[in-house]
Order: structure tokens, then C-alpha cells, then sequence
């Protein structure tokens, strides 16, 4: 490595360590060598910019993709995206997918056992508005078996995915639900070392989000990385 | 303030998510192909990748992006950008998979930039092998850029 700029820079202590035992996976994939601190306008990048074209009327309900409705518990999901500034986010876009009420995702890849449900993709996306809110309508996701280890299952969860203003503010993540007992067990959601930065990986049960007769609903905010610009 | 929310592993699924339709296209119709693989550290393909690539334009930041194929493969249509003053032209490009709790960070530079790229204040600064992961190579009218997760031959990352 070169002297000027390729001092070994590690994460920070929010996100996870990239070299995690752990979770298997990361064995054969997570770079070895130190990452090389980024030249100084790599962090003021713009990011790209979404609109009302990238995004159809019903992408964020996945309950309403089919002809009929899937199974599972309904609810909703909604939020605010901030920056590490309390600023909210607009017109970012959210895009989101998971498994079935039965743990099973519509992915060729995922052998487990469980039944497809043929009114549910689990695929949804979104804009947020001017406040930097957004919203979802769909089920609650099961657990699922992995082969990370002996009867390894993952907590039910959310993949989010967000672009903000910056190329340095992009984001994927995964939201879980509260009170989940496999959180322990679970080496992704552990793969975050902080335990107050794991909380804010849970979203929080809220019944003023609920609505009478027809749906839970859970609060998810997400911070992304500040910008310079703005 | 608000405390930022950690990231997490796209996981092997993200496909029905990210990449149901193509995206690849940076520039529909753009003279420049780049086509590469996703190599893990035991040197197989990584079939569950997804890559994107951002480049600055004076119409804004265009964007793309591309999952891998069985073969670890991954394929952009674009223009060659127009480089800031004093660096070499670039594209910044993301690597997401399954075991990858965060995602990785690089850049890809032009084989026909020689003087720029001996310049750059990125490349220039890094050992010259280094520096040599982040050029892509011409090959039949496309750009060949494999990214190394791991090994002698691992692209830089940078931290971002």
C-alpha cells in the first residue's frame, strides 16, 4: 500500500465489522486487507436522483399485488428517513423485500419447506414526502431456517434498501420486529456490536398507528449517513 | 441528533427486491461496455452480487445497476465521463452480497487514460499494484473489470 492515502481505516462502530466469524458467509467474501481511506471528494458525491417514474401508485402495498390477498398478519410499516442531522430525507427512494407469512421467499434460491403464497411477491418501494415519510402495507414476514449453523433461524425482518442525497449516504438494512426470542441467536443482527445501534434496528410496535379492524402498525425511522451539501 | 441506523447484509434474496427489472443501462446506447465477474476469495464466482456504479454528468449523478449471474458476471452499458479538474475519469461503483455486512466501495478507471490515470491524486497515491485493480482492461471492445473480494489480486475498498 502507498503511504498517502492508504492508511488501514476501519468502520465505525455502528456498523458491523466486514471480517465477522460469525455469520459464515462473510469467510470467503469479506475483503481481508484494510479498507483505503476514501479521497476527500468521494463523500460529497451526489447520489442519483429518484422520481414518480421509478415508482408505480401501489409499489408500496404489497398486499394489493395479486388478485387476492396473502396470508398473514397485515401491517403497516412507516417512518421517517433523517439524516444524522435531524433533517428529514425527501423524495428518497425505499425499496424493501421479504419472505411470507410462512418464511419463504419467491426466490429460486430459497429451499425452505414452506408454501409460496400466490398472492404475495414481497417486493414493494417508494418515495418518501416532503417530511421524509414513508409507508407500507403488508405482512408480517415468518422465520426462516439457515444453514449458517445447526438449527440456525433467522428473525423475522424487513431488507430495506434507501438511496439519500449523497453517494456516501446509501443504505441497506434490515428491520426486525419487537421482541423477537431469536435476536440472541441470530449472528446478523449480533454482527452489530453496539447494542443500542442494534435497537435501532427494531422497529417499535405503535398502537396510534394501528388502525381499527384492519392492521398493526409499526414505526421504522432511518438515519442516514449527513451530507455536506444541502 | 439522531444516531445513524447500521447496515446490514442484502442477503441472498435481494433479487426479488432490487434487480426485477434491468437497470443496467447507465446510457442507453452509450459506446461503452463494461462487463466483469465478482470473485470470492477462493477465487469462484459470486452468483448472488448485485453491483452499481454512479457517475457524475452535468446532468446529475446517473446511476445503474446490475446483478451477477450464475457465472458471477456482471454487465453496464455507459458513456466514459468527463473527469473533474486535475483527476483522471472514474466510476464509483458499490458491491452488495450475502456476506457482506456492509457494502464495499470502489472505482473503476480507463485503460486509455495512462497520463491522467499517473496523475490522479486517488490511483497515484496507492501502491502501483493497487492502483493496477482499479484499471479496467480493454478487451474486444469492452472494459474488463473482475473485483476481487479477497486474495493477492483484492480491489481496494475504500472506506466511505
Amino acid at each position: 500500500m502507498g503511504e498517502d492515502v492508504a492508511v488501514s481505516a476501519p468502520l465505525d462502530e455502528i456498523d458491523p465489522p466486514l471480517d465477522y466469524p460469525d455469520y459464515r458467509s462473510t469467510a470467503l467474501r469479506a475483503p481481508k486487507r484494510p479498507l483505503v481511506v476514501a479521497p476527500d471528494g468521494f463523500r460529497d458525491l451526489a447520489g442519483p436522483v429518484f422520481g414518480g417514474d421509478d415508482v408505480g401508485e401501489l409499489d408500496h402495498d404489497l398486499t394489493r399485488q395479486h388478485s387476492g390477498e396473502p396470508l398473514g398478519e397485515r401491517i403497516t410499516v412507516s417512518g421517517c428517513v433523517l439524516d444524522e442531522d435531524g433533517r428529514p430525507v425527501r423524495n428518497a427512494l425505499v425499496e424493501v423485500w421479504q419472505a411470507n407469512a410462512g418464511g419463504r421467499y419467491r426466490h429460486d434460491g430459497d429451499r425452505h419447506p414452506a408454501p409460496l403464497d400466490p398472492n404475495f411477491s414481497g417486493a414493494g418501494r417508494t418515495l418518501t414526502d416532503d417530511e421524509g415519510r414513508y409507508e407500507f402495507v403488508t405482512i408480517k414476514p415468518g422465520a426462516y431456517p439457515w444453514q449458517n449453523h445447526p438449527n440456525a433461524w433467522r428473525p423475522a425482518h424487513i431488507h430495506f434498501s434507501l438511496f439519500g442525497r449523497a453517494f456516501s449516504s446509501r443504505l441497506v438494512t434490515q428491520m426486525y420486529f419487537p421482541g423477537d426470542p431469536l435476536f440472541e441467536l441470530d449472528p446478523i443482527f449480533q454482527s452489530v456490536r453496539d447494542p443500542k445501534a442494534r435497537e435501532r434496528l427494531i422497529a417499535g410496535f405503535e398502537l396510534g398507528l394501528t388502525q381499527p379492524e384492519w392492521a398493526l402498525g409499526y414505526r421504522f425511522d432511518i438515519v442516514l449517513r449527513s451530507t455536506p451539501f444541502e | 441528533m439522531p444516531q445513524r441506523t447500521p447496515s446490514q447484509t442484502v442477503g441472498p434474496y435481494f433479487a426479488i427486491g432490487l434487480t426485477r427489472e434491468s437497470q443496467n443501462e447507465i446510457v442507453p446506447g452509450g459506446a461503452v461496455r463494461i462487463s466483469g465477474r465478482v470473485l470470492d476469495g477462493g477465487g469462484e464466482p459470486v452468483p448472488d452480487a448485485v453491483v452499481e456504479i454512479s457517475q457524475q454528468s452535468g446532468d446529475g449523478t446517473l446511476w445503474g445497476r446490475c446483478g451477477t449471474d450464475a457465472g458471477g458476471s456482471f454487465e453496464f452499458v455507459t458513456e466514459k465521463p468527463v473527469a473533474a479538474a486535475r483527476e483522471a475519469p472514474s466510476l464509483d461503483l458499490m458491491v452488495f452480497a450475502r456476506g457482506l455486512l456492509k457494502h464495499l466501495v470502489t472505482r473503476l478507471y480507463f485503460p486509455d487514460e495512462a497520463e491522467a490515470n499517473s496523475t490522479d491524486p486517488v490511483l497515484s497515491a496507492l501502491d502501483p499494484r493497487d492502483a493496477a485493480t482499479l484499471v479496467a482492461e480493454q478487451s474486444d471492445g469492452t472494459l474488463r473489470f473482475d473485483i476481487h473480494l479477497q486474495g493477492d489480486r483484492q480491489t481496494v475498498f475504500f472506506a466511505v
